[in-house]
């Protein structure tokens, strides 16, 4: 047990890091773009007197290393600052977008993952029969196109011509939660279509690994169904593959969607990225990145953790 | 004087006289702007019908999560509408491009128009129960004056003083004589907020507008609710009203086909044709001030040299752009920025057409030309196929345009003003003065030309203080003349502002200020 606790210690530790180091990477990278916040908020109507005293009064005029440094020192006392746009505490802004992207994130986890897990097993039974083959070939479909044309395949089918569910998902706070599950079904469809088929193939791909195992031959031979091998004797032993690749696809339901917000106008954290970016709010860019760093490298580890702990030989090293 | 007056309204009521007439002629006989409009009001009968009622919902293809509230920064058509639904100003643009009066109830020009006298409706409240009076008129003012970010600084910079002469008077001195300093006055940036020891508070979202900002998730949701002690008797029809941005053209088509949405701004004019096929949603168009330019810089070789500009001029074909690029929705320009809509608008002046010869005679004068045009998206929608365009013409003349595509992220800080021609668009203004000292003045901070004409800038001052009619016409008449013939930008076409609607909305005429009825639809419109 104590074994667990120094890795995940570790773990937790080399995280850190890695978001340090992505902090540097984002901040300089946006400052390397053209143009800084005061010109791009005023558009057009920036002119040198405007812009340069919007930029005295966000502190802009200040050198690029020591904002930095005292975004370093809020970020450590838990302050993420304020959004140079528009004043507003960036924890608050980012806080409703947030959750609204996890609620996505986590609707569409719903319905993908046990999809894909009971997909990949029949495909594994029923290898290269029709039905592995129809299951293969959809899938791979579904994911070689782009997100976008998914969703407004979608939106033509069941909001335009059968008009099952609304075609833009207006969603705020004080909804009910019906509601909001009914207005979010075709985005979370949408992800749902996107990242199925990884998830799929890489259960069916594991389990078939290990079907010529001698320990599968026994329980064959033990006469045992077919089904009983795979859900009691295969799959507990191929977890390791399968929950990394279903930690990656969750990373990528939450950090990768901005595209699926933007068609179906679901006010999210991508959208947040993406126009923050554009206008150079450079403390909002860097909240947003620590927050999807965050979410990936925490994926990563419960993924590891889970590796560990399902294989007996790992969790107790000699 | 009255029975002037009368057989002045008589000869409107029977048609005998147009609107602009109408306006003109009561100008003659002195009287001026808000006198005028009121009049102009009581003839309108265009309001017949309008009922109260309902949840107004509006998709609206900007919006970021970067805007803010403070007036000095609204630079996007959410934050317009935002805008004039919580706020208002001292008057405002009416359907016959006319100034017409709203927080002011009159103004008076004295002494050459060089000092106005702007007296205030009484009785009017903000949201939070504070009465308007001059306080709140000389800070929501002074917010864009002096030490501040507001685009709206380079404008009131004709404003020497402002003082209050009483609780419901605002005495203006200008530098010069400013027969339009009503339209200056009443800018979108400079909303009417009410002060606080001489301040105001930029982002409270407090106005005396129609509604009541109620709910707000910038770059997301709009919601608010009628406001009970609106000032204005026959405006303001909807209970709430609810304003999405729906950036992506599609997602907001099918917002409005769907029935999600009532109205929709920035219709896709690639698809207009066929969302104005569905049954139920109607596709508007107003025309107004908005133009499409290719600004030349007029002080970077080649386009120094007036031939050089003048054979561009020519190798263009303005018929087949407004075609192709807007879709048949706007009208051919003539390198000028002043727009049908305008009151001088040069009618007269001979429209330049496509004419490879005389384009390759002035390139042959200049001794060739061979030069980039950068265009990006962001410069106007189409921006690039324009130039593309533009090209293919002009390569029939003999002259050669690479067309140079810029990033669309950064366009205005990189491209715009620092390339030697590029592309740009203008929403326009409602006074040929105003567009003028914005865009074609020397030395104006938004001269994109960079063009110094000592002609028409002398003009320029001149007009701005002429107070009889006849004789601005001919100064702005000329004024449009020379920058046609020896300007540096490319005009080639005003575009109409499209919108789509279901049929259950109903409206007036509408203004053409700007999109959607002057960005009032909310307060204008009603459902039938």
């Amino acid at each position: 047990m104590i074994n667990i606790l120094k890795i995940v210690a570790q773990r937790i530790a080399l995280g850190l890091l890695t978001l340090f180091a992505i902090s540097l990477l984002i901040t300089f990278g946006v400052e390397l773009l053209p143009g800084d916040l005061a010109e791009s908020i005023l558009g057009q109507g920036a002119t040198p007197e405007t812009v340069k005293v919007f930029r005295t009064e966000l502190g802009l005029d200040k050198p690029a290393h020591l904002r930095y440094l005292s975004w370093l020192a809020g970020m450590a006392t838990g302050d993420m600052g304020v959004s140079l746009a528009n004043k507003r505490e960036i924890s608050e802004l980012i806080g409703l977008r947030l959750s609204n992207t996890i609620f996505l994130g986590s609707f569409a986890a719903t319905i993908a993952v046990p999809l894909a897990l009971f997909l990949g097993i029949l495909a594994a039974l029923y290898r290269n029969t029709l039905y592995d083959r129809a299951v293969n070939t959809f899938t791979l479909t579904s994911i070689s196109f782009p997100e976008f044309f998914v969703a407004y395949i979608l939106i033509l089918f069941f909001a335009i011509k059968l008009s099952w569910f609304p075609g833009i998902s207006n969603v705020s706070r004080d909804l009910p939660l019906g509601d909001k599950l009914y207005r979010t079904i075709l985005p979370a469809a949408t992800l749902t279509l996107v990242v199925v088929a990884h998830m799929m193939r890489m259960t069916r791909a594991a389990i078939i690994n290990l079907l010529s195992s001698p320990f599968i031959e026994m329980a064959r031979l033990k006469g045992i169904r077919p089904m009983k091998i795979i859900m009691r004797h295969a799959l507990p032993n191929a977890l390791a593959p399968i929950v990394n690749v279903i930690a990656l696809n969750l990373a990528y339901l939450v950090v990768g969607v901005v595209i699926v917000e933007v068609v179906f106008v679901y006010p999210g954290l991508g959208q947040l990225m993406v126009d923050s970016v554009s206008k150079r709010d450079i403390p909002v860019v860097q909240a947003c990145s620590m927050i999807f760093a965050t979410v990936y490298i925490l994926l990563n580890l419960s993924a590891d953790i889970i590796s560990i702990v399902t294989n007996p030989r790992l969790l107790h090293p000699r | 004087m009255d029975y002037k007056i009368n057989k002045i309204k008589e000869q409107l009521m029977s048609g005998s006289i147009t609107r602009r007439e109408f306006a003109q002629r009561l100008m003659v006989l002195g009287i001026a702007g808000s006198s005028a409009g009121t009049l102009l009001t009581w003839a309108d009968k265009a309001q017949a019908g309008a009922k109260r009622g309902g949840r107004l919902r509006a998709g609206i293809a900007h919006g970021s999560t970067t805007d803010s509230l403070d007036p000095g920064t609204y630079e996007n058509g959410f934050m317009s509408k935002i805008n004039y639904a919580i706020q208002n100003h001292l008057g405002e643009v009416d359907h016959t491009g006319s100034m017409s009066p709203e927080l002011a109830e009159s103004w008076d020009p004295q002494n050459g128009a060089k000092t106005w006298v702007f007296n205030l409706r009484k009785g009017v409240e903000f949201h939070n129960g504070k009465s308007l009076d001059s306080d709140d008129v000389i800070a929501s003012f002074q917010h864009h004056m002096g030490e501040t970010k507001s685009p709206a600084k380079s404008l009131l910079k004709q404003v020497s003083s402002i003082r209050k002469d009483g609780k419901y008077t605002v005495v203006f001195e200008l530098t010069g004589g400013n027969a339009d300093f009503p339209f200056v006055a009443s800018d979108y940036h400079i909303a009417i907020k009410p002060s606080k020891g001489g301040k105001i508070d930029p982002t409270d979202g407090i106005g005396t507008g129609p509604y009541v900002l109620n709910k707000l998730e910038m770059g997301v949701r709009f919601f608010g609710k009628r406001n009970p002690n609106y000032f204005k008797a026959d405006r303001g029809w909807f209970n709430e009203l609810e304003m999405l941005s729906i950036v992506d053209p599609t997602a907001r088509s099918n917002a409005l086909a769907t029935g999600e949405v009532d109205v929709i701004d920035r219709v896709d004019l690639k698809t207009a044709h066929l969302l104005a096929r569905k049954s139920g949603i109607k596709v508007e168009e107003t025309t107004g001030t908005k133009h499409y330019t290719f600004p030349m810089r007029t002080d970077t070789a080649p386009f120094d040299d007036n031939n050089v500009r003048l054979a561009l001029k020519h190798a263009v074909n303005r018929d087949e752009i407004v075609e192709k690029v807007l879709f048949g929705h706007g009208v051919v320009g003539n390198d000028h920025p002043i727009a049908p809509s305008n009151p001088f608008h040069a009618a007269s002046l001979e429209q330049r057409t496509y004419d490879p010869d005389k384009a390759r005679f002035y390139a042959k004068k200049a001794g060739g030309v061979k030069v980039k045009l950068s265009a990006a998206d962001a410069a106007f929608p189409g921006a690039v196929d324009a130039a593309v365009l533009y090209r293919e013409h002009a390569a029939a003349a003999g002259i050669d345009i690479e067309v140079v595509r810029e990033p669309s992220d950064g366009y205005w800080s990189n491209v715009w003003m620092k390339k030697p021609w590029g592309a740009c668009y203008w929403g326009g203004r409602p006074t040929e003065d105003w567009m003028f000292s914005t865009a074609y003045m020397g030395g104006a901070s938004w001269n994109d030309t960079f063009w110094k004409n000592d002609r028409f800038d002398k003009l320029l001052i001149e007009a701005r203080a002429e107070t009889n009619q006849n004789k601005r016409r001919e100064m702005y008449f000329e004024m449009q003349q020379i920058v046609r013939d020896k300007g540096g930008v490319v005009v080639p076409m005003f575009a109409n502002y499209v919108f789509g609607t279901t049929d259950k909305i109903a409206h007036g005429t509408m203004a053409g200020n700007w999109d959607m009825d002057g960005d009032k639809f909310h307060e204008r419109w009603w459902y039938s």
